[in-house]
């Protein structure tokens, strides 16, 4: 029954990334993507973290796609369904594509995958706090400040342009 | 073949789901009368009168009106997002209701049998919450974008502006009710409350106040309503994002309004007001089932929302924003900081 569920939501979820990449209305692609991101909140789910599913949503399809979306409608719809997308050469592209292929493929092969230890560690919201001021203190101190850095550079920018 | 006990456990989720489905469906009907009439009320006149007694007929008639009306697709607009809209933005207020829990269990009579007044017992209950509900702001920005017309567009980039600046303080709000109740689940949430009135959220002072205005504001703003409703701001913006719908699609657009309106008032009364707990604990008050208790309540701030609508003006554009980054957001850090000090 489980893995009826995760073929649906990975099958749902390349579908629509590929739609994302296709679609020639930029709005469209929007959409494609945001059902993309609910398919792997979906994935989290079957992997008994509600709490990441939630977050995904809240964050993901809640805010980020919104305002993407936001930037996407102010957008010359004509002009942007005729442009070629990405603004390269083809060999470029491919090039990218490549790359990351292989990174993806050497993360999958070079970690250990599979289960978690039994009676381990529960993905449970209290955990996860716990550990993200206990272990990944650090790492999680970066973020906040490479995140404080980008808001503080987004308003710098916005300011200038008056 | 999966056994007996497993088969009723499923009808009897299948019968729950059909139940607050049937019931969120049919809310408008006399939502909508009780809201004319305390607008009529409010403002010195009769309100719906003529269709039935006290035109309590009315809502049917609408019905009729808007089911076999002519439903118009703009030529130029993009049509399967357009058809699609209105599903987007009601699909994700009939959603959340998966997370409300309306009381801990009730036994049918004669049965013996438990059930449980909720669908699921999420730990994370308010973040599904929050984060199912902010999606309905998708029908409304892709209904705007696709009716192909000025106003329409206005209306909905004003919406997706709006939702995302009131979100942050109702996620606040919630972080602030989490943060006194120890818990993200709502059937905790409401048992942490359980007592008399005094140990309602709303009464742990000095922040319990604080979070409710917040948390009310928020709401408010998020669900579209005066003071906030500048989405669909008539003397501006003709009718917002839904200008170009018309019959059922309309109605659809209305129906999650309405349901959303439902849904904060819910929220509002198991996050601040104890939920299905009575005021005070004493025999009597305990004799009247829970439900009744938290049905009470929640009509109470549908009563509320209907009365604020048609008593205040409508706020300017900057000044909603203002009052959104400006007061709210502020309010919010230092009343988290004072919670934190608080449980320390």
């Amino acid at each position: 029954m489980e893995k009826l569920f995760f073929l649906m939501f990975a099958a749902v979820a390349i579908a629509s990334g590929l739609a994302v990449v296709t679609a020639r209305n930029p709005v469209h692609s929007a959409l494609a993507l945001i059902v993309c991101l609910i398919q792997v909140a979906a994935l989290f789910v079957l992997l008994r973290s509600p709490f990441l599913a939630a977050v995904q949503i809240f964050i993901y399809v809640g805010a980020v796609m919104v305002l993407f979306l936001f930037v996407v409608l102010i957008l010359d719809m004509r002009k942007a369904v005729l442009q070629a997308f990405p603004p390269v050469k083809k060999r470029f592209v491919v090039g990218v594509i490549l790359v990351l292929m292989a990174q993806i493929l050497a993360f999958v092969f070079v970690t250990p995958m599979g289960l978690s230890p039994a009676g381990g560690w529960e993905p449970t919201v209290e955990s996860i706090g716990r550990m993200l001021f206990t272990k990944y203190l650090f790492p999680f101190e970066v973020v906040s400040v490479i995140l404080l850095a980008a808001l503080v550079a987004a308003i710098v920018i916005a300011k200038e342009r008056r | 073949m999966p056994d007996l006990a497993t088969l009723l456990e499923i009808l009897i989720i299948v019968v729950k789901v059909s139940v607050i489905s049937g019931i969120l469906f049919s809310l408008p009907l006399p939502l909508t009368w009780i809201e004319r009439k305390v607008a009529g009320h409010i403002q010195v006149r009769l309100g719906p009168w003529r269709v039935g007694p006290h035109g309590v007929l009315q809502p049917f008639a609408d019905m009729v009106k808007l089911l076999i009306k002519e439903d118009i697709v703009p030529e130029r607009a993009d049509k399967f997002l357009f058809k699609l809209a209105p599903l987007l933005s009601m699909i994700p207020a009939f959603l959340v209701f998966v997370a409300i829990p309306f009381g801990e269990k009730f036994a049918i009579p004669f049965v013996g049998k438990e059930i449980t007044l909720y669908l699921s017992d999420m730990n994370v209950g308010i973040l599904y919450i929050l984060a199912i509900g902010g999606l309905g702001i998708y029908g409304m920005i892709l209904g705007g974008w696709a009716s192909n017309s000025k106003y329409s567009l206005l209306g909905g980039l004003r919406s997706s502006a709006q939702m995302i600046s009131y979100e942050v303080s109702m996620s606040f709000a919630a972080i602030g009710v989490v943060m006194l109740t120890n818990s993200l689940n709502l059937l905790e949430m409401v048992r942490s409350q359980s007592g008399s009135f005094l140990d309602w959220n709303i009464f742990y002072l000095p922040v319990g106040p604080v979070w409710f205005v917040i948390f009310i504001i928020a709401a408010l703003a998020e669900i579209n309503r005066i003071p906030f409703d500048l989405p669909e701001d008539e003397g501006t913006l003709a009718a917002g994002f839904h200008t170009e719908y018309s019959g059922m699609r309309f109605s659809f657009f209305m129906l999650a309004e309405y349901v959303a309106m439902v849904t904060v008032s819910v929220l509002t009364v198991i996050m601040f007001f104890g939920g299905w707990n009575p005021p005070l604990d004493i025999s009597i008050f305990h004799l009247v089932p829970p439900i009744f208790w938290f049905l009470g309540k929640v009509i109470l701030f549908i009563y509320f929302f209907m009365w604020l609508r048609f008593t205040l003006p409508r706020y300017r554009y900057d000044q909603l924003m203002t009052i959104g980054w400006k007061v709210l957001i502020p309010l919010s850090l230092v009343n988290i900081l004072v919670t934190g000090l608080m449980i320390i």
